[in-house]
């Protein structure tokens, strides 16, 4: 930007409510400052939701169609079992924070908190339990360019656990840090959103698994 | 809305820092600025590369001081191919006229203070900064830039250095400056919804908003859709490259004498992906120019625009169809002929929609007072454009068509005309239009009126051949035609096409002259230079920090009230309350 129009920017600007009063003088109709309004952050989550809904679903369409291919070098892998264990434990840290932000909403401060730090080491052994999936596999020799199954098995737990330590990183500080522009009620919800939504895809993509095994 | 007293002020007051103010700003109209000075730099780049191309194609044995060798290989002209798409697609068309001027003018016409998410914003900005440094990079390492492409179709792009220079390092660099400006995108994606969603004045109905805002979000929509798919397929490429895995990598390649270990993997798979993306990437460069065009057609007739709702509901129908057409561009992968037909039936209805956004436009100029400024110049451009590249679409849009022409310079002229040229007439008519608001002057008319037909004219004589020379069988992508005797006899065309080229780029200058002199020492631009309705034209040029100088408009009527009858000013700004008509009738307009 050229400095003349910095400086004009800059000496309209320091004039605060300077500016163009409009060819109708008073007709003009004018409120307050809006602001950034909370439900603002709710439907940047889901928005968000929608495009890493997509990305998986991209996936899911390369993994059916490569799966799908006449004389296909495919094999079908054998799951780690411990990866019904780390579903039970997501499913359930998706039931603590609900019970969380119901204790939030219902004014029970001490209880909130607790539930939250439940989710939050919940979701901290749903992570431990899949890298003990990938050593398991590692044990059978399977690893990512073993096979296209395995190939996958890997893109997916990877995306969805990378999401997960997202997820995580975001109750740790919304735990410890109040946000500054969104009520907790806010964060809580828009966290919340992100959770869940992780356990359900976490659901479908293990489904996926099991459907080819 | 709540209003907390925290957040309205960290709006207010611009930071007073120069970094904070100027770099790592998170006024949204910075940032605009920033992604319109990307895209110029950028542009700049793309347009020397296609000049190289031009030349080469015509003087294929001329010395080139710059380059290795002093004579261009294959190889370097596919580079050159590479990167040119690559830097105008993402760089240029998906950046000036959704990231730049939407950054700009959404919170202004919305009567919003700012982005929903300004930090956000400022983030996106800097990550398509690292991707373009990223993409740029590849020029630099060994072996060059890549050489697959802009769709970067595997094997070529999935094998490494063994299919040729620039494969190695310098397609790596492709794949992770676009990852980093598939991020880039979807979050800018995520702030445009957001705003649009949940930021509009009071009274700002989805049926006021400027056909502008509607451009801009249903574009959002499909950057949310689009990027999102092509991160998958990229996030795939990489591990074919890198991790010896075989999603798009077939068994059995041997490349230069050497057998490949990958198996089993599908190319095909790429195409889907890629397209999934591609196709609506088109609509992304295109779309907000729609917008554009229909704003400034309005303003210069002096007339609503012709069926608004219609307008609106076509942009949607547009970005719809967008997502199920992706085969016509693959319709000589093979695929079982009647996804072939499925998918062109698709196509054509896009024609649909098209047509009745043309329509409108002529609608909208018939019985106007017209005023020919040079934004509407390059408004009525892009329609010529936007025709003339969408006829040519009907043809390829036939799989028996397309099987002939797909891979000569038909293809080559008829997405120039309607994705390239016709989107950058919407981002000049956006620049002539909105310099005012920017930058508190105006252009110079008479320069910009030379430089629309220069440009006009100019594009016409670079591609319009191309369609003949497309016809003929000349073949896209090759360096050196004259050696086929079949294509040595339309050498005088692309002699003619690139003196065309040449001249045409020149013209450009007087464009770059016209704009930095104007920054400086154009003429002190009103508030509302063009005497239009929408917001943004209610606050000064440039608008302050906070947009509206502390205050925020409450919107009354539909954004392109002009002309109304009974009214002595022949526009009425969104924000004029019913009973104040009354005094609009008494009152001359003494805009600022």
């Amino acid at each position: 930007m050229p400095t003349s129009s910095i400086d004009e920017l800059i000496e309209r600007d320091g004039g605060g409510g300077a500016g163009y009063h409009g060819p109708f003088g008073n007709g003009d109709d004018w409120s307050g400052n809006p602001g950034i309004p909370q439900r603002t952050y709710v439907t940047g989550m889901i928005l968000a939701v929608g495009g890493i809904l997509m990305f998986f679903m991209a996936l899911v369409s390369a993994w059916v169609v490569r799966r799908g291919f006449p004389n296909s070098d495919w094999q079908p892998i054998a799951l780690p079992r411990i990866l019904w264990l780390n579903t039970v434990i997501l499913v359930a840290s998706s039931f603590t924070l609900a019970r969380s932000r119901h204790s939030l909403i219902a004014g029970r401060d001490t209880d909130s908190r607790h539930w939250w730090g439940v989710t939050t080491i919940l979701g901290a052994l749903f992570l431990v339990g899949q890298l003990l999936a990938w050593r398991q596999m590692f044990a059978a020799g399977l690893f990512l360019a073993t096979n296209p199954s395995s190939s996958f098995f890997y893109v997916f737990t990877a995306a969805h656990g990378l999401h997960v330590l997202g997820g995580i990183a975001a109750l740790l500080l919304v735990a410890w840090h109040s946000p500054r522009r969104l009520t907790r009620e806010t964060a809580t919800h828009v966290v919340a959103l992100y959770w869940h939504f992780l356990s359900a895809l976490w659901l479908i993509i293990f489904a996926l698994f099991l459907l080819e095994a | 809305m709540s209003s907390n007293p925290q957040v309205a002020d960290s709006v207010t007051h611009a930071p007073n820092s120069l970094l904070r103010r100027y770099v790592f700003s998170t006024d949204h109209k910075i940032i605009g600025l920033q992604y319109f000075f990307l895209a110029l730099a950028a542009v700049t780049i793309g347009v020397i590369l296609s000049l190289l191309m031009r030349f080469h194609l015509v003087w294929p044995a001329a010395h080139l001081p710059f380059i290795a060798g002093g004579i261009m290989t294959p190889e370097q002209y596919l580079a050159l191919v590479t990167m040119h798409g690559t830097i105008m697609v993402f760089f240029v068309l998906t950046t000036a006229p959704q990231s730049a001027f939407g950054n700009y003018f959404l919170p202004l016409q919305i009567g919003a203070p700012d982005m929903a998410f300004p930090r956000l914003n400022m983030f996106s900005f800097w990550l398509t900064f690292l991707a373009f440094v990223v993409m740029l990079s590849a020029f630099f390492v060994p072996g060059g830039a890549p050489i697959s492409g802009w769709t970067a179709y595997p094997p070529l792009s999935g094998l490494g250095e063994v299919t040729g220079p620039g494969e190695g390092i310098g397609q790596s660099l492709w794949v992770a400056s676009i990852l980093i400006f598939c991020v880039a995108s979807l979050l800018g994606s995520i702030n445009f919804l957001s705003t649009t969603i949940d930021m509009r004045a009071p009274g700002m109905t989805l049926t006021r908003m400027p056909l502008t805002v509607w451009a801009w979000f249903v574009t959002a929509i499909l950057s949310l859709l689009a990027f999102s798919v092509l991160f998958a397929g990229g996030i795939l490429l990489v591990l074919d490259r890198v991790a010896a895995t075989s999603f798009f990598l077939p068994a059995g390649l041997v490349v230069s004498g050497e057998v490949q270990t990958h198996g089993g993997g599908s190319p095909l798979l790429w195409q889907h992906l890629f397209w999934f993306f591609g196709h609506p990437e088109v609509y992304i460069a295109i779309l907000p120019g729609m917008g554009v065009v229909s704003h400034i057609l309005a303003n210069f007739s002096r007339k609503p625009v012709f069926g608004y709702r219609a307008m609106a509901f076509a942009l949607c129908a547009i970005g719809f169809l967008g997502f199920l057409v992706w085969g016509h561009h693959m319709f000589v992968s093979g695929m079982n002929p009647y996804s072939g037909l499925t998918f062109s039936l698709l196509t054509v209805s896009i024609g649909v929609p098209s047509a009745v956004k043309t329509f409108n436009w002529l609608g909208t100029l018939w019985g106007g007072k017209i005023q020919f400024h040079s934004p509407m110049l390059f408004a009525i451009g892009f329609v010529s454009f936007f025709v003339t590249g969408g006829l040519s679409g009907i043809f390829l849009a036939q799989p028996a068509i397309d099987t002939e022409l797909h891979a000569t310079y038909y293809v080559v002229g008829h997405f120039h005309i309607v994705m390239g040229v016709a989107a950058i007439f919407g981002i000049f008519a956006a620049t002539y239009y909105w310099f005012p608001k920017m930058f508190g002057r105006r252009m110079n008319e008479s320069l910009g009126k030379f430089h629309f037909w220069l440009t006009f004219a100019g594009v016409y004589c670079i591609f319009m051949p191309m369609h003949f020379v497309g016809i003929a069988g000349g073949i896209r992508r090759y360096a050196d035609a004259t050696g086929a005797t079949y294509l040595a006899a339309l050498q005088p065309l692309h002699q003619f096409m690139t003196i065309a080229a040449f001249v045409t780029a020149a013209a450009q200058l007087i464009f770059f002259y016209n704009f930095f002199r104007s920054l400086k020492k154009g003429e002190a631009a009103s508030a509302n230079p063009w005497n239009a309705t929408t917001l943004e034209w209610i606050t000064a040029s440039p608008p302050p920090s906070d947009n509206f100088g502390g205050r925020f408009p409450r919107v009354h009527r539909g954004p392109y009230e002009y002309s109304v009858p009974g009214a002595t000013q022949d526009f009425l700004p969104q924000h004029l309350a019913p009973e104040a008509l009354g005094s609009a009738n008494k009152e001359p307009n003494n805009a600022n």
